[in-house]
């Protein structure tokens, strides 16, 4: 019998995927090298919008090493000039007339080296016509705007509508309201910049007719089923590997024209073909995230309840709706926007427009479109307090979801499955004494000193998702597991998601050691590789633990019930006799009776009892109920110089609700992870395009990502909700952070400057921003 | 193109090698000697990703020239770990969660060697600043400072008395 600790929910178990890393000997995709392979590199776009009048391949053709150069027209004949988004939307592969994006795939050549290919996009002539481009999607809903699709039916750059809520009801609110506030937001469009860029190693097998592809993919399931239906090749010929991936945020969701590009030329060549992506194409073309023009209203009682909000925005999707939602939500979760807060009602509606800029809509560590929701919400609730003199803790007190409200049907559908908002403010105010830094405020203020506070109570909406809503191209976003428990009571574990660095290897082992009480060292996880795990969605919008965990939980759960059998009949009692406890089987009323899990699957393969069979295993395909809705209270303090306009997070404190958690060192480090990837926007991060539609911010140079410089020492803190309906009680929490933080930080900012009449700022607030400000408020030094 | 031969000492075995003079150091060590620890982030010196000792000082491998490193010693992420032992930069990391996806790790790694052999006992702001030149987009920074601090403590442990002194201690 063992005698190791078991060690399963609640440990901070030090990380199994860990060593490889440490060692350099993670084996991430452009570590495969396969005998034989080529390079291939890309063409692309120096304009945003123009037509293609000549591909001359010729001069390329010619250089020693350069294999082959691929455009447009040869993929047309192929029936691959275009591919499906993930939004029903299509996206051309490699152009054949136009280019309607800068640094859009234009050719694709493939070369015997990386320096050879890199000299040959070079040596590809591609004559021009340039066309004017649209860029402001205002602009581009105007009747007389040029056409970024001129291939779709429709003549209007305009994609779709989307609407939630109860128009009239909010109308009739906003009516009869005693205050209304309102405002414009612009959160504009960044980029996730997972460290490692985008790519692929595509082998075609001739011998066996396999087609094995090595990719940075956070859904490499979905990716294979996209593979098979877009090329025909049958689903079982097609192996796609998510090796070690270098951090996904949900760039790495999209099926970008390279891999595409890749699997053609390895097809077509016979030969393995690997590409990368430098930095700049990353940037420059890779789906962008955010681009959301949101005008916001609240209504209000003159004592600061909140009645009704409404809110009209303007989605930038760039020149195809690549974004990364489920189905039936074009807009993702942006209707989660009434946030922790109970109203009567409210009315959200967006339109997405296409304008000569990349194509995307993805997340940044966000559930679908929740950070855009949140920061609404979040900041309107600040200018409610502004315009009613209240104290932003005191308004959100007020009009919080009360915990006995749960479940809670939010005005836009939404139900809430758990939630105690006030706690975790409160808690959050004490730890960080919220009164006494209010008395410092009022002393610096009275020196000339711009110190803010800043609070965001957000509530995150994750899990996607139950089967009857959530679907992307109507595969049903359920996920999976797969346990296969070994003679001598070690184990292996298969999920439908893998980790793109959230240590599923650890968190997921801890899971089914809980849960079978079997030691975490003995349990290994795989994942990623479409031809051994089984079928899932992948790893994206914190989805992971709210349904490949339960999956696991559930999973464990069959193999205990057979497990039970097996212990009755190694007891000679009737499997009603035993109950589960202390990570055992045990006779009721004799607990010194009892088998262990490790006992009892030996047993499974060397002494099971008649009728049943053999082997101890399970499946569980897991269809969650309902979403999770993690929350948290943060609270930022900031102080500005008035000299440079730089603002100094000094102090930031997140008090995260994920409900139970599984190890709360990785816990934590997705919470440090998830603040800095808020911080980013709030301050720093812009994809910025001049007026023709050129990226300016193409390098880490331009588009800057915090450093350990800029970020502060992130403080945390936690009060535990379990999610009613999870088998674990887990939530999610990869995105909780990320969402929540950039609203306390524009909070801060805001209120350090309020006494100055400011209201609110767009992100990225940059110092130049700020100074500007202090400039025109006459108080800059 | 021309090649011109070069001889490189990387974690302490001696390599020769036939290179294009514009080929980029990490090139070399992934590509030619494969030691793919080393990554590539950003093709700016930007990111660190791919940061390497050179003669025992961190050097961005993608912003040198496998040329202008002729007759040096490079070290690697792969160089660290002695006799089975890991680098206390290594076991820190592993124990105080310092990293998540792995990629910026190695680079990150480096550059905390060298820091700890200049300076046994770095502030935090020390340790922030000379991590600055790489990126992690995972970790928030926190949890790498303190997996620098357990290496700086446990070297500091282990190590002869005479480095006790030269950290000034």
């Amino acid at each position: 019998m063992t005698t190791t600790p078991i060690r399963g929910l609640g440990h901070p178990v030090k990380r199994k995927e860990d060593p490889r890393f440490i060692r350099g000997k993670g084996t991430y995709v452009d570590d495969i090298k396969l005998p034989g392979m080529l390079y291939l590199d890309i063409v692309r776009s120096p304009y945003a919008h123009a037509r293609i009048k000549r591909i001359d391949a010729s001069r390329a053709l010619a250089m020693p090493g350069v294999v082959d150069v691929i455009t447009g027209a040869e993929l047309e004949k192929a029936g691959l000039a275009w591919m499906p988004t993930l939004m029903s939307d299509r996206q051309m592969v490699l152009p054949t007339d136009r280019v309607v994006y800068y640094a859009q795939e234009v050719a694709a050549v493939v070369a015997t080296d990386r320096y050879t290919a890199a000299d040959a996009v070079l040596a590809v002539e591609v004559e021009y016509e340039p066309l004017t481009p649209v860029l402001d999607p205002f602009k581009a809903l105007e009747p007389d705007a040029p056409l970024v699709r001129p291939d779709r039916e429709q003549k209007t750059n305009h994609i779709w509508h989307w609407e939630a809520g109860d128009k009239e009801k909010t109308d009739r609110i906003f009516q009869e309201a005693e205050v209304v506030v309102s405002q414009d937001l612009y959160i504009p469009r960044i980029h996730v910049c997972s460290i490692e860029t985008c790519g692929c190693v595509v082998n075609y097998d001739r011998a066996t007719d396999k087609l094995t592809i090595w990719m940075t993919s956070q859904a490499p399931h979905a990716h294979r089923t996209v593979f098979s239906l877009v090329s025909g090749i049958p689903e079982h010929k097609i192996r796609i590997i998510s090796p070690d991936i270098g951090g996904g945020f949900g760039g790495k969701v999209p099926v970008y024209p390279g891999y595409v590009i890749a699997t053609y030329a390895a097809l077509k060549l016979g030969k393995p073909v690997k590409w990368i992506e430098d930095r700049s194409e990353n940037l420059q073309a890779d789906s962008f995230a955010r681009d959301y023009h949101i005008h916001a209203e609240l209504a209000a009682t003159r004592d600061g309840k909140i009645r009704a909000m409404r809110v009209h925005t303007v989605a930038d999707h760039g020149a195809f709706d690549a974004a990364a939602n489920p189905s039936k939500f074009p807009a993702g979760l942006f209707s989660v926007c009434t946030g922790s807060y109970d109203m009567e009602a409210a009315h959200v509606a967006v339109d997405g427009v296409y304008t000569n800029k990349p194509p995307g809509g993805v997340a940044y560590r966000c559930s679908f479109r929740v950070t855009e929701a949140v920061h609404t919400i979040e900041r309107m609730v600040d200018i409610l307090a502004d315009e009613l003199g209240m104290d932003p803790a005191e308004i959100r007190f007020k009009n919080f979801i009360r915990p006995e409200q749960f479940p809670y049907k939010s005005p836009t559908g939404w139900e809430y499955d758990s939630g105690n908002y006030p706690a975790t403010l409160q808690k959050a105010l004490d730890a960080i004494g919220y009164q006494e830094l209010r008395r410092e405020q009022a002393e610096r203020r009275a020196r000339g000193e711009l110190m803010g506070i800043g609070i965001s109570t957000f509530t995150e909406i994750v899990g996607a998702g139950p089967s009857h809503t959530f679907d992307i191209l109507g595969i049903k976003m359920f996920d999976s597991a797969e346990i296969r428990v070994h003679p001598t009571g070690s184990a292996i574990v298969r999920i439908g998601v893998q980790t793109q660095g959230q240590g599923h290897e650890t968190t997921f082992a801890q899971i089914v050691a809980e849960e079978l009480g079997l030691p975490v060292e003995n349990i290994i996880v795989e994942h990623g590789d479409t031809d051994t795990a089984p079928y899932g969605l992948g790893t994206y919008a914190s989805r992971s633990t709210p349904t490949a965990g339960a999956a696991t939980a559930v999973a464990a759960r069959k193999i205990r019930e057979k497990a039970r059998l097996i212990a009755a009949h190694l007891l000679e009692v009737s499997p009603d006799d035993l109950e589960w406890r202390d990570y055992a089987f045990r006779v009721k009323g004799a607990p010194d009776r009892f088998k262990t899990m490790q006992e009892i699957a030996f047993a499974a393969y060397t002494n099971f009892p008649q009728g049943l069979e053999g082997g101890l295993e399970a499946v569980c395909y897991y269809d969650p109920p309902n979403l999770t809705f993690p929350f948290g209270a943060y609270v930022c303090v900031v102080d500005i110089d008035r000299g440079t306009g730089q603002v100094k997070v000094r102090e930031f404190l997140a008090v995260d609700d994920c409900g139970t958690i599984i190890n709360p060192m990785i816990v934590e480090g997705q919470i440090h992870g998830g603040l800095t990837m808020g911080l980013a926007p709030a301050l720093f991060e812009e994809i910025v395009y001049d007026e023709n539609g050129t990226m300016l911010t193409g390098t880490f140079m331009d588009y800057l990502l915090p450093t350990a410089m800029e970020t502060p020492h992130w403080k945390t803190d936690k009060t535990v909700t379990p999610s009613p309906h999870h088998p674990l009680g887990a939530k999610g929490v990869g995105e909780s952070p990320t969402i929540g933080a950039p609203p306390a930080i524009v909070n801060a900012v805001v209120d350090a400057l309020s006494h100055l009449g400011v209201r609110h700022i767009d992100i990225p607030i940059t110092p130049a921003r700020v100074y500007q400000i202090l400039l025109e408020k006459g108080v800059a030094e | 193109m021309e090649r011109v031969p070069i001889q490189l000492t990387v974690n302490g075995q001696p390599y020769q090698a036939e290179v294009e003079p514009r080929m980029l150091l990490v090139h070399v060590i992934r590509d030619v000697l494969n030691l793919t620890g080393t990554h590539i982030g950003c093709d700016t010196t930007s990111c660190g990703a791919c940061t390497v000792l050179w003669d025992g000082r961190p050097v961005k491998s993608c912003t040198v020239f496998a040329v202008q490193a002729d007759g040096g010693e490079i070290q690697t992420v792969e160089g660290l770990e002695r006799d089975g032992q890991l680098h206390p930069v290594q076991e820190g990391f592993w124990e105080e969660h310092g990293l998540q996806c792995g990629f910026c790790t190695p680079g990150m790694m480096m550059t905390a060697v060298a820091l700890l052999q200049e300076n046994p006992d770095p502030s935090e702001e020390e340790i922030r600043k000379a991590i600055s030149g790489n990126l992690c987009r995972c970790t928030g920074y926190v949890n790498i400072v303190k997996a620098i601090q357990y290496a700086a403590r446990k070297m500091r442990e282990t190590a002869p008395a005479a480095a006790g002194i030269a950290g000034g201690e």
